[in-house]
């Protein structure tokens, strides 16, 4: 856990940075944005989409007990609903849902 | 004397105009709030929610409601704020807190390009406008804008700001119920990872090129198994955008059909 201090750091420099992101086309793209930031615009957001799946599945329990059964299994809940119902909202509780009655109950 | 009288019936019948235009305007006014409340409804569900999410995990991780109200305030961001918990409680080093925003909220600069031409002319809340375009703002207000005859910057500000006070209400709610919540919230911090999947496989179906998608998997999950759950987050974003940049080479097969 950070202190205080490095903690406020942490913040303001996320708010710093997306507010940097939010304003930069109105200060700097006036007519015309480099092809290279349109396609990296383009692919940037899914790959980023893969990564931050395997950041929030970075400490999972592979190779001991539970052997990562109860994220496979609540990833499959949310991967299932979401191809099938496209409700975001939906998925997203009923794989939490899940996962939390694995980690407490069952694993 | 004569002079004033001529001109007073004049004054005063531009002032009964005036009134009218002004009580029309009001009307429309409201109208535009309606519209914009209306619209924005789903968006109240969906940022309460995540909202919530993102409080609890906060207190969770030791952060209280100044805290998440600071965070869901200045930042308004929601995937960045999920990924910030973790940054937070591993207690993560600022360059790699920049970094990892940079590269998250990364499509934030293509709402805003595409914005340019509607925002140019929105005056006074046109910082506020930008400022506050998170990804499902973003798409009502592509949607269309206010009612017949009403105002559209009234209608964007309104939009944005109704948001925006979603998800900052959502959250210290969050951070109110970490401490009372009725039932043991272990394993709550699945619901980040729920909501990337859910993302990953909404892509996964509509995109005709799943090359970046694969490509972010693998780069990231290379990173970890080179660098350890500690330090593979800056390695993977490096691998990513030069994998991406190398690929830019080929043309996208996807990409084209869709032109």
């Amino acid at each position: 856990m950070s202190g205080t201090g490095h903690a406020a750091v942490l913040v303001a420099a996320m708010a710093f940075c997306t507010i940097l992101l939010r304003f930069l086309p109105f200060l700097v793209f006036r007519k015309r944005v480099p092809p290279y930031i349109v396609y990296l615009g383009e692919v940037l957001p899914p790959a980023i989409i893969g990564m931050l799946v395997v950041y929030c599945l970075r400490n999972t329990q592979v190779l001991a007990a539970p052997f990562g059964i109860p994220e496979l299994i609540a990833a499959a809940v949310v991967l299932g609903l979401q191809t099938w119902k496209h409700n975001s909202l939906l998925s997203i509780l009923s794989g939490t849902a899940v996962y939390m009655l694995l980690v407490q109950a069952v694993f | 004397m004569s002079r004033g009288d001529a001109a007073e019936p004049a004054g005063e019948a531009f002032d009964a105009a005036e009134a009218m235009d002004a009580m029309n305007y009001k009307v429309t006014n409201n109208k535009v709030a309606k519209q914009a409340f209306l619209k924005s409804l789903p968006v109240m569900a969906g940022y309460v929610v995540l909202g919530i999410g993102f409080g609890v995990l906060m207190h969770n991780a030791g952060y209280g409601i100044v805290w998440v109200f600071a965070m869901s305030t200045l930042i308004y961001a929601g995937s960045m704020q999920y990924v910030g918990v973790g940054l937070l409680a591993g207690g993560a080093s600022v360059i790699t807190a920049i970094l990892t925003t940079l590269m998250v909220n990364a499509r934030h600069l293509f709402y805003s390009v595409s914005m340019l031409r509607l925002y140019r002319d929105a005056g006074r809340c046109r910082p506020y406008l930008i400022f506050a375009l998170t990804d499902e703002t973003y798409s009502l207000l592509c949607d269309g804008g206010a009612p017949e005859g009403g105002n559209d910057d009234l209608y964007r500000l309104l939009v944005s700001a109704f948001n925006h006070s979603y998800w900052v209400i959502g959250s210290v709610l969050g951070s109110l119920l970490g401490s009372v919540l009725p039932f043991p919230t272990e394993g709550i911090e699945f619901s980040m990872t729920a909501l990337f999947l859910a993302s990953l496989a909404e892509q996964w179906t509509a995109a005709g090129n799943r090359v970046p998608a694969l490509t972010g998997l693998i780069c990231t999950l290379l990173s970890l198994l080179v660098f350890g759950p500690e330090r593979f987050l800056i390695p993977a974003m490096l691998l990513i955008t030069l994998t991406l940049t190398l690929f830019r080479g080929r043309p996208a097969r996807g990409n084209e059909a869709g032109i």
